[in-house]
Parts: structure tokens; C-alpha cells; sequence
């Protein structure tokens, strides 16, 4: 296995199990943790795209430039979402959205 | 509490196709790849530095770059406007004022504040030529900030105040104002002639990383949570 082969699917690891968190969690802050799960494994991913071997020895250095700005955007994001879930906690006493049609599901 | 079981088995078998799916394809992905890395390499001695990274950032895609800062502005517009109305424009941080850690976590930042300020510095100072540059200078500078909120050594500013407004919008301006400087000759929107690119490049670099470092920290503070003074614009 290759260093990039054993990135890359950690970072697929990582997109997936956030992707999981993001649909079976209920409780906001769970998901926008998930949601930062998804943006690492697109992170790390793109940082072993860019550290492949290449023919000159060359290390692209865009993927690390979308990555470095990509993580200051994703800071900024998630206090933005951590802001939106503090307001619907207060706003509704649950951090958790109400669910249409979901059984048994008071919120609690 | 969460997803009855049902659901959660359908989350669970949905991530693991869509995982398998992007794994599948990220091993097609030929081993061996240059991608962009020759030109970036190339055009380097224009570029006005010697770090590829900082003139991906700063020069090549230096458009991208802008832009995202100004996604910083509307994300810190966006926290803000959640405040209650009657606490528009005034001071943030009710997280910190509720956070009542006891004397160590104030007698750690004390030790850990001037490190972080050295950090930041040290990796603005070096992003010309090594890895390091505004994004990271301005992250390692708001943590620090964040941990002088939270030790209670620091009060943040009032959301209104012109200064910190001022110091928030800095980067973006004066990354835009840079843009335009040249566009009078024959150059395009954000080019820059070699000669020029680094002084230009270092002080884009050098005001970017204070105003990301606001953002970022006000970022953190949280929408106004108290309500603004009633006169003046005092801190």
C-alpha cells in the first residue's frame, strides 16, 4: 500500500463517518462536528493528492493553497453554524430541530 | 435521542455505498501525478516569493484568495446579525462571561499568550520564503486572542466600534485595493508587476493577518450579547 493509497482512504473514512453523523444525529452541535469530520477528510485528501510522487519530484502546491484558506473557511463556518444552533437552543429549548413525521419525536 | 434504529441502519448502508463509491474512484486516481506543480514552479522567480504555496495564495489564484476573505466578513456579518436587536452593536463574549474556570486556565494563557503572539509573527514573517503566511499567522493569532477572552485577561470590543470594524474590513480592502492599483496600464484586476510583487505581496500578507485574526476571534466571541453603551464608542 502506497503512503497516498493509505491517505486517501482515511480521508474517505473520514467523509464517510461524518457523512453518517450528519444523517443519523439529531443533536446540532453532533452534526456541525460532523460536518468539520467531512471537511478533514476533503482536506486530507487533497493534501495526499498533492504529495503523490511525481516525475520532476515536484510537490503541487495549489491543493495545499485551497487547503489552508479551506480550513480558515471552515473555521469561520462552523462559529456561524455553532452561532445558529446557540440561537435555536434558545429560541425553541431544544438543539435539536423538529423532525416532521418522525415517531415518538418530542424534541427530547 | 437520535435516529430510530430503522434510520439509522439506512444512514449507516447510504455512507458506507457512497464511501465505497469515492474510495473506488480515489484509487483510480493515477499514483503518479504533477498536476500543477511545473507551471507553479515555472513562474515562481515572477511571483515576487520563493514559498509556491504563498504564490499560489497571494499571486496565481490571489482572485480565490480575496474572495475567501470576504467570505470571512459575511460569516462574521452573519454571527452578529443573531444577536437580540436590543443588543446590536454591543459587546460580545457572554460564552467567556459564563465560562468560570477557576485561576488556572488565566494563569496558563498568561504563559501561553506571548508564545502564540511569537508564533503568529514568525509565520507571517516567514510565508515570503518557507511554509507559513497570513492564513496561518492570522489562525494562530486569534487562538491566542480566543484564549485571552476565555482567561478573562482581554475584554472584546464592542461590535460597534469603528476601530474594530475597521481593523475586520482592513485585509480585504487593502488585498482589493492592490488589485486595482495596476489595472490603469495593461495589466488585469489583482496582477502585479514582478518588480512590485513583493513588497506588494508582503504587505497584503502583513494586514490580512490582523484582520483574519479579528474575524476569526470575534468569530469566536459570538454574536453581541450585551446591550452597547449609551453614548460614544468606547470599548
Amino acid at each position: 500500500v502506497s503512503g497516498f493509497t493509505l491517505y486517501a482512504l482515511t480521508a474517505v473514512a473520514l467523509f464517510t463517518i461524518g457523512l453518517y453523523g450528519l444523517i443519523a444525529r439529531r443533536h446540532l452541535v453532533r452534526r456541525i462536528i460532523a460536518v468539520n469530520f467531512m471537511g478533514g477528510g476533503v482536506f486530507l485528501l487533497l493534501g495526499a493528492g498533492a504529495a503523490r510522487p511525481a516525475a520532476d519530484g515536484l510537490v503541487d502546491p495549489v491543493p495545499h493553497a485551497m487547503v489552508i484558506t479551506g480550513i480558515v473557511v471552515a473555521v469561520s463556518a462552523t462559529a456561524l453554524a455553532l452561532t445558529l444552533a446557540a440561537r435555536i437552543t434558545a429560541a425553541t429549548g431544544s438543539p435539536r430541530l423538529p423532525e416532521s413525521g418522525a415517531p415518538g419525536d418530542s424534541g427530547a | 435521542m437520535n435516529a430510530p434504529p430503522a434510520q439509522r441502519l439506512m444512514a449507516a448502508a447510504l455512507s458506507l455505498l457512497f464511501g465505497g463509491g469515492v474510495a473506488w474512484v480515489v484509487l483510480q486516481l493515477p499514483a503518479e501525478s504533477t498536476g500543477l506543480a511545473t507551471l507553479a514552479y515555472e513562474a515562481l522567480p515572477r511571483s515576487g516569493v520563493s514559498n509556491p504555496v504563498t504564490a499560489v495564495l497571494l499571486n496565481y489564484r490571489s482572485y480565490d484568495t480575496l474572495l475567501e476573505t470576504g467570505v470571512l466578513l459575511l460569516a462574521l456579518c452573519g454571527v452578529w446579525s443573531l444577536c437580540r436587536d436590543e443588543d446590536w452593536g454591543g459587546m460580545p463574549g457572554a460564552a467567556a462571561r459564563l465560562l468560570d474556570g477557576g485561576p488556572q486556565l488565566p494563569a496558563f494563557v498568561r504563559v501561553i499568550a506571548p508564545a502564540g503572539v511569537l508564533v503568529g509573527g514568525y509565520l507571517l514573517w516567514a510565508g515570503s520564503h518557507a511554509p507559513g503566511g497570513a492564513f496561518q499567522a492570522g489562525t494562530v493569532l486569534a487562538a491566542t486572542a480566543a484564549l485571552l477572552l476565555l482567561g478573562r485577561l482581554a475584554l472584546p470590543p464592542s461590535t460597534g466600534s469603528i476601530g474594530a470594524r475597521a481593523v475586520v474590513v482592513a485585509g480585504f480592502v487593502a488585498f482589493f485595493g492592490a488589485g486595482l492599483l495596476f489595472m490603469a496600464g495593461p495589466r488585469a484586476f489583482l496582477e502585479y508587476p514582478p518588480a512590485l510583487a513583493k513588497p506588494l505581496i508582503v504587505t497584503i500578507e502583513t494586514v490580512l493577518t490582523i484582520s483574519i485574526a479579528a474575524t476569526l476571534a470575534l468569530l469566536i466571541a459570538g454574536p453581541p450579547s450585551a446591550p452597547p453603551p449609551p453614548a460614544g464608542h468606547g470599548r
